[in-house]
């Protein structure tokens, strides 16, 4: 571990970094591309959605039944004049699907496969679901969705500024265009559960976010009296800076989901278990991805458009330029520069990127605020 | 790094962290104190965890009603609805809606639930009965006054009769006249007209009291068993009392004949003996309340499906030629009567029954007659039966899961911050215990049941808690790498870790608060305990970590920064010390604090 907090040190210190700004563009098109291809396969594959959005039924044994899977499926199909499909679960129990059949229908169903299967109708588990439920539920929750993205953008714009509202946003589209994508192309179907994973995406994808936002907005204070530093810079030592912090929280974050995720999947089948923790986990990859390759150089792309900010750059440019002219050697862009510092205005310099300020010898002002 | 300046003291900013802790303690002892007094030391478990029957229940809308999906018709249908799935001696089972027009119907395991749906989804339980015997039942006359005997002799009622017009005969739910029971004397018979056959009304005094054996065979006076018994249950019935009231009439098939107690008057009630019902309520194509272009007079127009119209018309061409009470029929809805018109004629498609209506009474007894009791017709959405088993199994499931989150997060973060996972353990167990209580104590307040979402939702939770601790301790990290000793660490990076941990947990919970509103079903059960845990989670940090922190850092363990207090600088790679001895006493006074 140690090593790892070395790591961090030196992130801290910006011996060490990646160029998250200057490669943006990669990241950019490395983004741009999964989401075509995301919104391409949901637009041609779909979504395989699950019978709590079709109608239908689904029962679930908890003990073995007499008769093995495929007569299960050929007598479900039967009785219900409809595809069934049947899985084994863990437990040696069945899972019987049936979609598009009414809720009154269903119980017949029931009654039948209780018989067949040799399995009392009160120890069968039967989940019911007209298709308007479903609907309703969807609708909720785009509705849902469409709200918070409203309220959260007005608070970023307020928290912080409408700059890294936009961006945050434009992140959270892009995890849910992500997760969903993923769904469509891999198959997984779509559940109650799914769509509770994906909402919950929503305040994690923007949590990881706020975090560099939060530094970000620390590092740009001052920022046009101080001839150091970009906007970009600063925005990339600002994730560089929080790298630790941003894995550390993906980290946390996953871990128990991950339990979810073994727990659900390997243990109990199909479930609710499974379906949340499926799309959290695909959810919460893209959300810690996005807020440092995504959102943060965005900020920086819409920052450098202000006027005060291109002012900036260019004295900065041509600051460097001149050194670069005296034969000093100025700082470069990379994840150094910041190491030869202290040679003028450190006051200014300080006050702009304190928490990576190493004074030697005087006047060290307070970094942090 | 060297030591602490032991000199300078706790500085501004540090607060009192034993005062804080103490509150958090006093809050803990409080709920856990009042977890065990309220003698629910458990949360109450959802019927996915704990086995039972889950009917969701969405209203539709109907035509020409644009406005009927409003909130005091979801009460009345969660109340109707409650009655009837109490009515089956379950005691437990919880009605309630959720959204706008969604009513969730929970029965726990033990208690029939085909029964039970059937209760529930179904609208109509409503029957018609041919009239055998009635009386009064009033709290002031328990005791039945009238000869029980079919025959003819209708029995007295308590209040006046006949008259409250000439058409006094139905019994809506008002009474103008309370004319309870109807009078053997006098009454012209709720008239009830109609456009089909209009046979005439020729009341026929004779009380032939078997129009048709087979089918009123308590009718006769005979000594049948089955009849005497039934005359044993009228005598004893008595409708003043709520139990015997809502028992009467329960569980019959419809094609018993049945006691059954029915009101017209709060306060005042009259049993009655009914046939076996003849129509029921599903003959019914449409009811509602109208005025009778005529009289001016508010009526109840039924129209009867083409099955329905011919049995109608069976029943009412018999009763007409009966004389009172047998020439009624109740209206008999979940065991109770709700009104008991005479016929004078016989009828068939349309019908309307008359009498003392006003527009309320005759809308009710509409809409009785159209959707069984229910204010609004409602659509069976979602059906789910999880037995005991299957319940247990998912909440073992839940839990092992969480088992398994945690002991993933703790050996993180005992990796990777060492001596400080102390710390944060520990406020993950007062965030777990201050969890658990309140989830125990919502049960009884709010009716809050932990199913398997909410179960997701606190696992997920963890991670968000510890993401709190994360983002402090790499604070406190950072200014250490900075060169400052641990105390004025701890002090420094607390108001930027505070602003991110707000910031972030806001909206978390913004997140959390909009699913609760907007949603319905389980999203809202994972959303609520989401929200839950988030400000637990502020909590916690405020009152319990970082007060906890500051005591800490005044240990030996931690502010020698020993390689395993997860805060030595050497390995966090704190700037060498050369500056070390100027820095310490200016950054001691934190800035902002």
């Amino acid at each position: 571990m140690s090593r790892l907090g070395n790591l961090g040190a030196r992130l801290y210190r910006g011996e060490v970094g990646y160029d998250f700004i200057r490669n943006r563009k990669i990241w950019y098109g490395v983004s741009i591309l999964i989401t075509i291809t995301a919104i391409v396969a949901v637009a041609v594959g779909g979504l395989n959605m699950g019978i709590e959005f079709k109608g239908g039924a689904v029962f679930t044994t908890d003990t073995k039944a007499k008769i093995s899977t495929a007569q299960a499926t050929d007598v479900a199909t039967e009785a219900s004049g409809h595809m069934a499909i049947v899985q084994e679960l863990g437990n040696g129990g069945l899972r019987i699907q049936i979609t598009e059949v009414g809720t009154a229908k269903a119980n017949e169903i029931k009654e039948t496969l209780s018989d067949e299967l040799g399995i009392p109708a009160e120890e069968i588990n039967a989940d019911l679901v007209g298709p308007s439920w479903g609907e309703q539920i969807a609708n909720k929750a785009w509705t849902g969705l469409g709200v918070f993205m409203v309220l959260v953008v007005v608070y970023l714009a307020i928290a912080f500024e409408w700059r890294m509202a936009v961006a945050a946003l434009i992140a959270l589209i892009h995890d849910i265009t992500i997760t969903v994508g993923v769904y469509a192309l891999v198959g997984f179907e779509v559940t109650p559960g799914t769509v509770i994973g994906l909402l919950t995406i929503l305040g994690y994808s923007l949590y990881d976010t706020v975090v560099v936002f939060d530094s970000l907005k620390e590092g740009q204070k001052d920022i046009t009296k101080q001839t150091r530093y970009t906007y970009s810079e600063i925005a990339n030592r600002s994730i560089n800076s929080t790298l630790v912090r941003s894995i550390n929280t993906t980290v946390v974050a996953l871990l128990p989901v991950a339990g979810l995720l073994f727990i659900g999947g390997g243990v109990l089948g199909a479930g609710m278990l499974n379906d949340i923790s499926l799309s959290l986990f695909v959810g919460l990859a893209a959300g810690a991805y996005s807020s440092i390759f995504i959102a943060t150089p965005l900020v920086a792309d819409l920052k450098e458009r202000e006027p005060q900010m291109k002012a900036l750059k260019k004295r900065i440019l041509a600051k460097r330029a001149a050194a670069a002219a005296r034969g000093e050697s100025p700082e470069d862009d990379g994840p150094g520069y910041r190491n030869d510092t202290v040679t003028e205005d450190a006051e200014t310099a300080g006050a702009v990127v304190g928490q990576r300020q190493q004074p030697r010898g005087h006047g060290r002002t307070p970094g942090k605020r | 790094m060297a030591a602490p300046k032991k000199g300078r003291g706790p500085s501004g900013g540090q607060g009192r962290p034993g005062r804080a802790l103490v509150i958090i303690l006093i809050a803990m002892v409080a709920l856990a104190g009042g977890m065990f007094l309220s003698g629910h030391t458990t949360p109450r478990l959802g019927i996915d965890l704990a086995g039972g029957t889950s009917i969701t229940l969405k209203a539709k809308n109907q035509p020409g009603k644009p406005n009927a999906i409003n909130p005091t018709n979801m009460d009345t249908a969660v109340g109707i609805i409650e009655r009837r799935v109490n009515g089956l001696g379950v005691s437990e089972a919880e009605v309630q809606t959720q959204g706008s027009d969604n009513i969730i119907v929970n029965i726990p395991k033990g208690t029939n639930s085909e029964q039970a749906r059937e209760q529930v989804g179904t609208t109509a339980q409503l029957y018609f009965r041919p009239v055998l015997t009635v009386a009064a039942s009033g709290p002031e006359q328990p005791a039945p006054s009238g000869s029980p005997t079919p025959s003819g002799s209708a029995t007295p009622k308590p209040g006046e009769s006949a008259t409250s017009d000439d058409k006094d005969k139905d019994k809506g739910e008002e009474a103008t006249g309370e004319e309870a029971t109807p009078s053997p004397s006098a009454t012209t018979q709720g008239r009830a007209v109609s456009e089909g056959l209009k046979k005439a009304p020729t009341p026929t005094p004779t009380n032939s009291a078997e129009p048709k054996p087979s089918d009123s065979p308590e009718a006769s006076p005979s000594a049948d068993p089955a009849t005497a018994k039934l005359q044993e249950e009228f005598t004893k019935l008595n409708c003043a009392d709520p139990e015997q009231r809502a028992a009467a009439g329960k569980d019959a098939l419809p094609t018993d004949s049945i006691v059954a107690c029915g009101s017209n008057v709060p306060g005042s009630y009259e049993k009655y003996i009914l046939g076996p019902a003849e129509v029921s309520g599903g003959d019914v194509d449409d009811a509602q309340g109208a005025i009778d272009q005529q009289t001016g007079e508010w009526i109840v127009s039924m129209e009867f499906s083409s099955a329905g119209a011919k049995k109608f018309q069976t029943i009412t061409s018999r009763l007409s030629q009966q004389q009172p009470p047998m020439n009624q029929f109740a209206i008999v809805l979940d065991g109770e009567v709700v009104s008991a018109p005479s016929v004078r004629t016989a009828l068939s498609k349309n019908a309307q029954i008359s009498g003392s209506f006003d527009q309320q009474s005759a809308e009710d007894l509409g809409n009785i007659l159209s959707y069984g009791a229910l204010p609004l017709t409602f659509e069976e959405v979602s059906v789910t039966t999880v037995t005991a088993a299957l319940g247990s199994e998912q909440l073992k499931g839940g839990l092992i899961a969480g088992g398994i989150g945690l002991a993933l997060v703790v050996i993180y973060l005992v990796a990777y911050y060492r001596g400080l996972a102390f710390i944060a353990l520990l406020s993950l167990l007062v965030s777990g215990i201050l969890t658990y209580t309140i989830m125990s104590l919502l049960g009884p307040a709010i009716g809050f049941a932990l199913n398997l979402p909410a179960v997701c939702g606190a696992i997920v939770a963890i991670g968000i808690t510890a993401d709190s601790f994360i983002v402090y301790f790499e604070r406190v990290r950072d200014e250490i790498r900075e060169g400052r000793t641990l105390r004025p660490a701890i002090e420094r990076a607390w108001p930027r870790a505070r602003r991110t941990i707000l910031v972030s947990d806001f909206v978390s919970f913004l997140a959390a608060a909009v699913l609760f509103l907007v949603t319905v079903g389980k999203v809202q059960g994972f959303a609520f305990t989401l929200g839950l845990t988030t400000l637990l989670d502020v909590v916690v940090v405020f009152f319990f970590t970082k007060p906890l922190m500051t005591l800490m850092g005044r240990t030996k363990f931690f502010s020698q920064g020993g390689s395993w207090s997860g805060l030595d600088p050497k390995r966090l790679g704190a700037q060498p010390p050369l500056r070390r001895s100027r820095r310490v006493s200016a950054s001691t006074e934190p800035k902002e604090a």
